[in-house]
């Protein structure tokens, strides 16, 4: 490689700027640690038996043989967890490992720790296990009405929203049965972790995760420790996408830790991966949109179904979701939905970018598409006629106070004009390199899709964010446990800080539990408000201190005071001094950061549940080969609102790669599962976008309207991106076969007819 | 195990590896024995390209490299991209693009990425997405990858890039 | 030492005799799946990537001789594609860069996969392998190498030397059916080649069956239903052709695709592929 630059930091960067990432170099280098890097001298390998079957009783569990493989240090179950049996986010259901029975295919059964990865696995193959399979509970729904398959029932949570007239009729009604299927968040680094036996008897836990301090909670419960004994320090992430939300080998790790008294280190194989975290709810819904004979939406009814699999994990927030942004961002008037999630021995779902509202939202816009065919009226027409704005009120009845502007970013991406270039190389036909189509053999579609959905937390979760800022010889240290995966919230937290203390050298801190306090989870799109705010209080802080002690020692007005380019400078001119020398004595602030309280849904779905919202639209170019059913995404356009933009390069990043996990669950991923088995635990049968399949995406429009009550004005951008992606890119390929197309991923088959394969 | 050892030729120098298993591929060698944790481990069944490191002209999975029978070949992995404190002009593209997120795919990006460019100075747009094809990112949807692989192209060229 | 890196045929050969049932690795690329999942362990290895008489090829005549070892990547070289078109194209659709530079043709075959993307060029070419063992040497047609799923002829002690096809003069076409545009499995692919030489057309069918399916029938239709002076065809062959084509699969339901579905896709390849080397004469 032919060597340009050395290793200097480039120019200080503060809010507006697209300044780099701070752990940018040593990632290009390769020498950035993530948790599956982690290497102690003493370490043993760790790892974990599964159950094959998605429902059995466990009627004989033997380790002796096991345990007398040369070179196994411990072999453990059940039996041997020490504090709480069952873990959980939202309810603590799931076992550490199974007792007497096993719920979902890949369900924790022993674990191993041995001295290299290769003894782990023939002790893992040695341990004997009895299962007596059951019937496993597939259908989610019948789930409601068939035996429980867990103590706690099979439902784990049933919202119903009234708003409004439930009884009125419009002029036209269009009705339609939506369904997704199961996505993986497939991040690619995978579940790993070193779990380091302390000598005062706690243990140290160095974790991929999402919320450290959650972790924290429910590993020191399972392990019968207190919280302030079970260390966690977050190790590098290689992407989450809500997958890293639930306990993985947490739990597990430190167990083997603490019974051999020697570090060990687990690495989960990829097909372990896909048994070993939660996936998105595969979804069904059915809707019917009533409207007047201008378009104007009169009620939506909905049902949606989904399937929670084994455990509860944050299940229950993501049917809430799910039915609150059920209708998209238009006006209702009147509304009836009803939200079921429920409990079956399919694998377990939980959270996962747009956390429900992109199952609604592919239902929602197939609808408003089959109300602009019905009433003759341009799609994009319809959809400006009802778009949100603020003041409007939600079906929760809760009105929106903060920033709305639907209209506009449905406009800006309807009218975008594409600078990109289409190359007229087979290869980028549907079937690339395969080579099975020529131009005659090809339609193309074009279709616009809007969503939207909350930031952060809701009915009435305190939701917080904890920051220490530390100002010394001008360097400024921030310590907060916001799980860094990939968004670059470690180079907003740079920014934020050089932007009010005007310092140069930020240095961040290791996120960890024992030297500050919950930032939440990443995720829910809250961390640039939630821990962008929590920064923010507390270098507002430590810059009034800085200022209080300049006032008093100089004999000058706070308020004439500014910090700005490493210098405290009395704005008059008297006086100036370097920030280095006024901080030699070291000033700290240790905050807490709240949002404004939200509020439960009472019985009938209605309350002020939520904080903020944000909005996005998509509009998608596919070519379809329609007599072989392959589709290609030719183009992307999109819009956003984002509140304020704080870094653009980064923003587009999210806006970029949020597009790529929408257009995978339109029309390749899927995680297969037949009596509870998945069929395609590999990346060589669960299909995500290459280079190859992913179009260019341009930004129509990033709107920027500063939300009131977030810090600097900025929305959360993560999770739009991934939410009217799908429903685009589905309704383009509708354009083009003139098909219903209810269901996603769109599947070859789903596009050649039946007629034409009998 | 085996107590015999072979040697391995790892960005220049070589290295002694001891008292392993024989099926121990030639990432997990690399990663876990010599200290080079640089190539990743996302699938390690050559279907994500983030292990790939070049054995003499060619980029291959290491994954895929039974680690004893890869002796006598001149391996170069991300670690030996650079000389050591500077910055490749394609590391320097990808941090100027905004190309990494969470960066798990970024090495073996830039191992793919280099002999690209060796070999090709102008690649058009299709040209380097089937290079790359057989790398995945979850995090970036690509867009910032390629906009850094023209940056580099142009920087090889002499140009500026706009 | 459990790995033994042959630096010879005859070195590879010995190591082979003395340990028969010694796993032959070259590219690694199927092998090393198995062997990091844990499904195959690994005790005696013969490592032959490294063999000079298994690499590079050689024309002879109307004859191209492959080395065992040539892999994906050579294969999409310009020689080769210019003589054996479709092969070229069959190899631009394997795995991704990195697996094409590493996987060979005597890996594909080796595997012996319905789905093995190489097979179905080489089973309509009528390809000859040269096997080698210590005792001796052999050739086979590659219909009686590649023999049922993942079930090849080769004996313990044996290696595939070298493949050997014949060059036609005339276009040719391979299409591979694939959920993505990169990295696939295929689905259903088909081969067509035209012999312009012997007037004649040959063709195989690619993952819809056990092994690859040579649709004689098909073949004998369109080679005699073409207008080889003129290059044309008309439609009514077209259709016969692919609907003989599509009545030879034999494909199964899978996670991959279903029977029906791969059925279809055969009779619609096959009439583009040979739509793309042949005019239709609409009349």
């Amino acid at each position: 490689m032919s060597d340009v630059k050395t290793e200097t930091p480039t120019s200080s960067s503060r809010i507006g700027d697209s300044a780099p990432r701070p752990d940018g170099i040593p990632k290009v280098k390769g020498t950035f640690a993530f948790s599956s890097d982690l290497w102690h001298e003493k370490m043993l390998w760790g790892g974990t038996l599964r159950s094959p079957y998605p429902a059995a009783r466990i009627n004989k569990l033997d380790i002796t043989e096991a345990l007398l493989i040369d070179g196994v240090h411990t072999v453990l179950t059940h039996e041997d967890v020490p504090g709480e049996a069952v873990y959980g986010l939202e309810h603590a259901d799931q076992p550490v490992m199974a007792a007497e029975v096993v719920r979902y295919e890949g369900e924790p059964v022993a674990i191993v720790a041995a001295d290299h990865p290769e003894i782990v696995r023939r002790a893992l193959a040695a341990i004997k296990v009895e299962y007596e399979e059951m019937v496993p509970l597939t259908d989610p729904e019948t789930a409601e009405s068939v035996g429980h398959i867990h103590p706690d029932g099979n439902v784990f949570r049933k919202i119903n929203l009234r708003h409004g007239d439930q009884e009125i009729q419009g002029d036209v009604q269009v009705e339609g049965v939506y369904e997704v299927g199961m996505q993986d968040q497939a991040f690619l680094g995978p579940e790993s972790g070193l779990a380091v036996p302390g000598e005062d008897g706690g243990v140290d836990l160095y974790v991929s995760t999402q919320w450290l301090h959650a972790d924290r909670r429910q590993v020191a419960s399972c392990l019968g420790m207190r919280e302030e004994d079970v260390r966690i320090t977050l190790a590098g992430v290689g992407g989450a996408f809500g997958a890293r939300e639930d306990l993985s080998l947490h739990v597990h790790l430190c167990m083997l830790a603490m019974r051999t008294n020697r570090p060990v280190k687990m690495v989960y194989s990829r097909e372990e991966s896909f048994h070993g975290h939660v996936h998105r709810h595969p979804a069904k819904m059915w809707y019917r949109h009533h409207a007047d004979r201008e378009g104007n939406l009169v009620r939506v009814e909905a049902r949606v179904l989904l399937d929670g699999g084994a455990y509860a994990s944050s299940s229950g927030a993501v049917i809430a979701n799910a039915a609150c942004f059920a209708a998209g961002p238009y006006r209702i008037p009147n509304a009836n939905i009803e939200g079921i999630v429920v409990r079956t021995n399919n694998p377990p779902c939980g959270a996962m970018r747009g956390f429900g509202a992109v199952q609604t939202c592919m239902g929602h816009e197939a609808q408003m598409d089959k109300l602009a065919t019905a009433l003759n009226i341009d799609p994009v027409e319809i959809r400006l006629k009802n778009a949100l704005k603020t003041g409007d009120q939600l079906l929760t009845g809760q009105t929106i106070t903060g920033t709305a502007p639907v209209a506009e970013v449905i406009r800006t991406c309807a009218e975008h004009v594409p600078s990109y270039q289409e190359s007229s190389d087979l290869m980028s036909l549907p079937g690339g390199a395969g080579r099975t189509a020529d131009p005659e053999h090809i339609s193309r579609g074009e279709a616009i899709a809007v969503g939207f959905k909350n930031l952060m937390f809701s009915e009435g979760f305190d939701d917080f964010s904890s920051a220490v800022c530390h100002l010394e010889n001008g360097v400024a240290t921030i310590t907060c446990a916001c799980a860094e995966v990939g968004q670059g919230f470690v180079t907003l937290a740079q920014q934020i800080t050089r932007e009010i203390l005007g310092v140069e050298e930020v240095v961040l801190a290791p996120a960890a539990t024992e030297t500050v306090g919950s930032a939440g989870s990443t995720s829910a799109s809250r961390q640039t408000w939630m821990s962008g705010g929590a920064v923010q209080k507390a270098c507002e802080e430590v810059r009034l201190q800085l200022l209080q002690r300049l006032a008093e020692e100089h004999k000058v007005s706070v308020d004439d005071l500014v910090l700005v380019e490493g210098q405290a400078l009395s704005l008059n001119g008297d006086f100036s001094i370097n920030i280095d020398e006024a901080s030699e004595n070291p000033l700290e602030a240790r905050v807490e950061y709240r949002h404004a309280p939200t509020f439960p849904l009472d019985e009938d779905g209605q309350g002020d549940a939520h904080v903020s919202f944000a909005f996005a639209a998509h509009r998608a170019v596919v070519d379809v080969d329609p007599e072989l059913g392959l589709v290609k995404v030719v183009e992307l356009v999109t819009s956003q609102d984002v509140g304020r933009l704080l870094n653009p390069l980064q923003a587009i990043g999210q806006l970029e790669g949020g597009a790529a996990q929408g257009v995978g669950l339109a029309v390749m991923e899927e995680v297969l599962v037949t009596d509870g088995n998945i069929r395609n635990a590999s990346f060589t049968d669960y299909l995500i976008p290459t280079a190859l399949d992913m179009p260019p995406v341009e930004i129509a429009a990033i709107i920027e309207q500063p939300e009131p009550g977030a810090p600097f004005g900025a929305k959360g951008i993560g999770e739009p991106p991934s939410i009217s992606s799908t429903a685009a890119v589905v309704a383009a390929i509708r354009e083009a076969t003139n098909l219903e197309l209810p269901r996603v991923p769109v599947r070859l088959t789903d596009i050649v007819s039946v007629e034409e394969l009998s | 195990m085996s107590n015999d050892f072979y040697t391995l030729n790892v960005n220049g120098e070589d290295h002694q590896v001891a008292d392993s298993w024989a099926g121990e591929s030639l990432l997990w060698v690399l990663r876990e024995r010599l200290g080079f944790p640089g190539a990743k481990n996302a699938c390690e069944e050559g279907e994500c390209g983030s292990c790939s490191v070049r054995i003499g002209e060619e980029v291959v999975c290491s994954c895929l490299v039974l680690a004893g029978s890869a002796v006598e070949q001149e391996i170069t992995t991300i670690e030996g991209l650079s000389a050591e404190g500077e910055l490749g002009d394609v590391q320097q593209a990808f941090i100027d693009a905004g190309a990494v997120q969470c960066g798990f795919c970024t090495p073996g990006l830039l191992v793919t990425i280099d002999h690209l460019l060796e070999k090709n100075e102008n690649p058009d747009d299709l040209t380097v997405r089937e290079a790359i094809s057989g790398n995945l990112c979850r995090c970036t949807g690509y867009g910032r990858i390629l906009e850094a692989v023209q940056m580099a192209a142009a920087s090889r060229r002499g140009e500026n890039h706009e | 030492m459990p790995v033994t890196v042959a630096r010879s045929l005859d070195h590879a050969l010995a190591a082979l005799e003395e340990c028969p049932e010694a796993l032959i690795l070259a590219g690694g690329t199927d092998v090393m799946v198995q062997v990091n999942k844990g499904s195959l362990s690994v005790d005696q290895v013969v490592a032959i990537g490294r063999v000079p008489e298994l690499q590079g090829w050689s024309r002879e005549g109307d004859w191209l001789h492959l080395g065992a070892g040539v892999t994906y990547s050579e294969m999409m070289g310009k020689e080769i594609s210019s003589m054996v078109p479709a092969l070229a194209q069959a190899s631009r659709t394997v795995g991704s860069p990195q697996i094409r530079n590493a996987g060979t043709i005597g890996g594909n075959l080796g595997t012996s996969s319905p789905a093995g993307d190489t097979l179905p060029t080489l089973f309509a070419l009528e390809a000859v392998l040269t096997i080698r063992s210590s005792a001796g040497i052999r050739k086979l047609p590659i219909n009686q190498f590649v023999v049922g799923v993942k079930q090849n002829a080769l004996q313990p002690g044996e290696l595939i030397e070298k493949i050997s096809v014949p060059v036609l003069e005339g276009p040719q076409e391979f299409c591979k059916i694939g959920p993505r545009n990169a990295m696939v499995i295929s689905v259903a692919s088909f081969t067509l080649l035209s012999d312009v030489k012997e007037n004649q057309v040959r063709s195989c069918l690619g993952t819809v069956g056990p092994v690859p399916i040579r649709p004689t029938e098909a073949e004998n239709l369109l080679s005699n239903g073409v207008n080889w002076e003129k290059n044309e065809v008309s439609s009514e062959v077209l259709e016969a052709f692919a609907s003989l084509c599509a009545d030879a699969a034999q494909p199964i339901d899978d996670h991959r695709g279903s029977a029906a579905y791969r059925r279809h896709a055969i009779k619609i390849l096959s009439r583009r592929a040979a739509c793309r080397i042949f005019s239709e004469d609409h009349s």
